[in-house]
């Protein structure tokens, strides 16, 4: 086991997984030479050369559409797109062609494509370099969408991703790239896609989070047990798309009361839609409303005020609170 | 009839115009960079630019004034007083000589290094600092001054800059925007939308590419196969023109013609000055990952503020006390816009929410109101 | 007043808007010379000549980032995308840009923008062509979305978002372009945003719908009022910001809340809107929201696509369960 940190464990999946298999290839902005703005593909190009360690132009539309080609040629390219706010000018790649084209061709065509991109706040970067993008790729049907919340995680979910025979969107918590270390397991470790974490376990709340925000949850939920003596159990949800409903339904059939932890924006988000799951499956073990603890619907603000707009320890547990006071 | 495109990326000689088509002329006109100043300071015709005294020891104000707030903001950054900044040291005359040569009432777009421009137009200092320094304020550009607020996304702000000028030539404005972008720029969807759209509308757009040879640490080269940034504008209809970038005099009299050209209807031209980024792409890179010192040194060397100044001197416009007591004026003004930056008063957390919309609507109001209600139960402020 | 189909209404709004503000400009594919692929701006070139009616190169990203530009210099642009599955080349343009200028510029700059495009099923087109993407766009704060379900509101709420000095995404319903005639109001005709329609009253259950949907809605309510359940149909007309208020006091009246719309369900709009209910009216809840909508697929081609559109059946199918609680 090596002790390892977010960004050194998605390198360590990516090695693995080009070693093990010569059909995947990295290619994005600065991924070779440079190893990546923040170091994810270190080591590549002086392993596996500049065949599989691609350094593009800069254009995402044409990173992401030249990857499709790749993908349904038989190769298993990961594209990194450098931050969460250039995802968009590749938005209609992406939407209307990566996630259709198995559809499509009725199965003729697949596209095996993982399309990394570290996203989210905190890390006091310029604008469209903090965003939460998820709800727009879980809302497009035919993708995955994959969050991993510790390093151990990244690995495991990477490969997973990798190997998966579907177009994978994969964010990573830039936040915690280097937050932290953890023992992730050496070589070939996949962690199945489809299925949350219970991070820890309780029994009077479930506080669901995802990225950045399952630490955020964590530390919410030892502040309160330690104060308050309230016990609560924190989902990571880890995969968003598909959504694992069974590990939330045996949460909160067992506590009756629902938190979510969000970055995004709060409205049209995917909290709302569990949010709606929730209501309408459980209805009848729900003690009362889902507490939504979410950013707001502006833009994300400048470092100077993202502090305020990030869900952090003291309005998730007082998100817990209010749901307790119900 | 665009028959010469074999011959232009092959070769840098002047091909020759097919007779009795004058009107497309410049299709064919793409020659070697437009150079006024040689490295040396000396100029490379004969005859003198005609450009007055006073602009020229303005612009090298700004340029000497654009190094030092480079200087100070990378260092700002280290001390961690500053967020990410993408420094402009090197391509000081593209930026100065581009933006002095507009006037007043012509719009400027930025994409992020744009700093010096921004300056020379009129905002501040301090106002550019606050944009780094994490503050949305720093987006704020005061009235009177019709320059565009920064734009990250690479290309994006060339299609508003098409748009200002494609709204201004319809209401009858007589007025030219300029854009900028880099190298890799050239490479997105959005910079093709845009000179495409400008071609057939004939707006008044200057498209000023300022290519400083890499994209973070892509070289030039590999960015496009292109021999050159300016030929694209061969394929959209209109000229493109490149010239030395780290040549002041060069930039402000090709921007010149360009913009008298698109305020007179001439439609819009593609400028790639050519220049060198002599620091990292931002605060968060290393260069030294992907380039050679050697190269360095080469630019290094021709490093537009010596250039400049060694032409001024050969003038008699310029002397090394002059120069002295610029640079300690240029430095007293940077640190004052710091002093300013610093104590710029502290912000409420309303700035989050105001500006989404003209008039909050319920879901914002109701965030904000939910906000204010955690801080004041935390005491005022987050909790540690 | 003037019978009118849909698309004709949008036609008189643009007509009538044009006639009183001289900064309105449209442009689009096709807008000019052929008055647009559903005929929305026919007509309007040769009354207000090519420098109010631009017709533009096929790209929709140019269109959407150089009207950005038009508008921060005060012209007001109305954008016509022409199918609303080719909006998204201009999503960066619209979320990065025309969502966040004022913002950027704490209000130097302002984008009082138009997006039109056609959305939603059941005209048997090709492919990208049937999509309904509204919940793309009400995830972005500092847009607008806002989307008719009649021909007399197509022109008001049109009307509203041209005056509105924010940049709006108004999706036209192109199922219902038309499908029926109404009396349109001649002139200036304007319904506020943000405003939800009680387009029937009811008092057993809420049904909430937009654009298409809400004739569905009004079918299925229909079918239950014959089988003595009385449905209350809610129009949202505006979806971005929510008429939370009608919302609200709808579902607290009947106690049941159903909606209907055509876009994949997961992270759909309907999630939202069973999220404020589940925020500020659990409590009145006899039953939980439930949602009829399209399924987490890719918008079948015309073969299997009334399958996929929720239909009047479909709608009280749910509508019985719900009364089952």
């Amino acid at each position: 086991m090596a002790h390892l940190n977010l960004v050194q464990a998605v390198n360590q999946a990516l090695l693995t997984e080009m070693a093990r298999d010569e059909r995947v290839l990295v290619l994005g902005e600065d991924v070779g030479l440079d190893g990546g703005v923040f170091r994810a593909t270190e080591g590549l190009y002086e392993k596996f050369g500049p065949q599989r360690a691609i350094d593009t132009p800069l254009a995402e539309a044409g990173i992401v559409g030249t990857a499709i080609g790749m993908a349904v040629y038989g190769l298993r390219p990961v594209c990194e797109l450098q931050f969460d706010g250039f995802m968009l000018p590749a938005f209609d790649q992406i939407l209307s062609h990566a996630s259709r084209l198995r559809g499509r061709s009725r199965g003729r065509f697949q596209v095996p494509l993982v399309i990394r991109a570290p996203y989210g706040g905190g890390i006091r970067a310029l604008e469209h370099h903090s965003e939460s993008p998820e709800q727009f790729y879980v809302h497009i049907p035919g993708l995955k969408v994959v969050i991993p919340a510790t390093p151990a995680d990244a690995k495991g979910l990477l490969i997973s991703a990798i190997r998966d025979p579907d177009p994978v969107v994969f964010l990573e918590p830039k936040r915690l790239y280097r937050a932290f270390r953890q023992e992730v397991p050496e070589g070939d470790h996949a962690i199945p896609l489809g299925q949350a974490r219970v991070a820890r376990a309780g029994r009077d709340v479930t506080l669901i989070g995802w990225g950045a925000q399952v630490h955020t949850a964590l530390q919410a939920a030892e502040l309160l047990a330690a104060q308050e003596g309230i016990s609560v159990e924190v989902l990571d949800l880890r995969t968003l798309s598909p959504l694992d409903l069974e590990t939330i339904s045996q949460s909160v059939e067992k506590t009756g009361r629902v938190v979510i932890a969000q970055e995004a924006p709060r409205s049209f988000g995917f909290s709302s839609e569990l949010t709606a799951l929730i209501t309408e499956r459980l209805f009848l073990h729900l003690e009362g409303p889902v507490v939504r603890v979410t950013g707001f619907d502006t833009a994300m603000p400048y470092f100077s005020l993202e502090q305020y707009y990030l869900p952090d320890v003291g309005r998730v547990a007082r998100g817990v609170r209010q749901t307790l006071s119900a | 009839m665009v028959k010469s495109s074999k011959t232009r990326t092959g070769s840098r000689k002047p091909v020759a115009k097919p007779a009795g088509n004058n009107r497309q002329d410049h299709l064919w006109s793409l020659g070697p960079p437009v150079e006024i100043l040689r490295p040396d300071g000396r100029t490379v015709a004969k005859e003198e630019p005609d450009i007055a005294a006073d602009d020229l020891l303005k612009m090298y104000r700004w340029m000497v004034n654009g190094r030092v707030f480079d200087e100070r903001a990378l260092k700002l950054q280290r001390q961690g007083r500053l967020g990410t900044y993408a420094p402009l040291s090197g391509q000081e005359a593209a930026q100065v000589g581009s933006a002095y040569a507009l006037e007043q009432r012509d719009w400027l777009f930025p994409s992020f290094r744009e700093h010096l421009a921004l300056a020379v137009r009129g905002q501040s200092w301090s106002g550019i600092l606050l944009y780094h320094g994490g503050s949305e304020e720093g987006g704020r550009v005061p009235e009177g001054i019709n320059n565009f607020t920064p734009s990250i996304p690479i290309a994006t702000q060339i299609l508003h800059a098409v748009g200002v000028a494609w709204a201004a030539k319809l209401r009858g404005d007589p007025i030219v925007t300029l854009v900028y972008f880099g190298d890799g720029g050239t490479s997105e969807g959005d910079f093709h939308e845009g000179m495409n759209f400008a071609g057939v509308f004939q707006t008044p757009t200057i498209f000023f590419c300022q290519n400083n040879q890499y994209a973070i640490s892509l070289p030039r080269a590999r960015q496009t196969r292109a021999e050159t940034l300016a030929q694209k504008a061969i394929a959209y209809g209109f000229e493109g023109v490149q010239v030395d970038g780290n040549d002041l005099l060069a930039v402000y009299q090709t921007t010149r013609q360009a913009m008298e050209k698109a305020r007179q209807g001439g439609g819009p031209t593609l400028i790639e000055a050519l220049t060198y980024r002599l620091g990292p792409h931002t605060t968060a890179d290393d260069p030294t990952r992907y380039r050679q010192d050697e190269e360095l040194q080469h630019w290094q060397e021709r490093d537009p503020l010596i250039r400049m100044r060694l032409y001024l001197e050969r003038r008699g416009d310029w002397d090394e006390a002059r120069e002295t007591a610029l640079w300690e004026e240029a430095k007293a003004d940077i640190a004052q816009s710091v002093t300013a930056y610093e104590q710029a008063p502290a912000r409420d957390v309303e700035e989050i929410f105001k500006y989404t919309y003209a008039e909050m609507p319920w879901n914002l109001q109701e965030q904000l109101a939910d906000l204010r209600a955690y801080l004041q139960e935390s005491g005022g402020q987050l909790p540690e | 007043m003037a019978q009118l189909n849909l698309v004709q209404a949008v036609n008189d709004a643009l007509r009538s808007e044009m006639q009183l503000d001289d900064r309105l400009v449209i442009l689009g594919e096709d807008v000019g010379v052929d008055g647009g692929v559903f005929r929305a701006t026919e007509g309007l070139l040769k009354q207000f000549g090519p420098r109010r009616v631009l017709d533009t190169p096929l790209s929709e990203v140019g269109i959407v980032g150089s009207s950005i530009g038009m508008a921060a210099y005060g012209l007001h642009p109305v954008v016509e995308v022409q199918f609303s599955g080719f909006l998204p080349p201009a999503f960066d343009q619209i979320v990065s840009h025309a969502a966040r200028i004022r913002w950027r510029s704490r209000g130097r700059y302002h984008l009082p923008l138009v997006v039109r495009a056609p959305y939603g099923g059941g005209i048997r087109s090709p492919e990208h062509h049937s999509e309904s993407p509204e919940a793309f766009y009400a995830h972005v704060g500092g847009l607008k979305v806002v989307i008719p379900s009649t021909p007399a509101d197509a022109k008001g709420l049109l009307i509203a978002a041209i005056r509105d000095p924010d940049p709006v995404i108004f999706l036209e319903p192109k199922h219902i372009y038309r499908a029926f005639r109404q009396e349109v109001p001649e002139g200036e005709y304007i319904l506020p945003l943000g405003r939800a329609q009680i387009a029937q009253e009811g008092d057993d259950l809420s049904l909430f719908a937009w654009g298409a949907m809400t004739q569905i809605a009004l079918a299925a309510a229909e079918e239950l009022d014959q089988a003595g359940i009385s449905a209350e149909v809610v129009d949202l007309r505006t979806i971005s910001p929510l008429d939370a208020e009608t919302i609200v006091a709808s579902v607290r009246k009947t106690g049941r809340a159903l909606i209907v719309h055509e876009a994949p369900r997961q992270g759909g709009v309907g999630a939202e809107v069973a999220a404020l209910i589940n925020d500020k009216a659990l409590m009145s809840l006899q039953a939980p929201v439930l949602r009829v909508a399209g399924f987490d697929t890719i918008m079948p081609l015309l073969q299997l696509e009334d399958y996929y559109l929720p239909d009047a059946g479909r709608v009280v199918r749910a509508a019985r369960r719900l009364m089952t609680y």
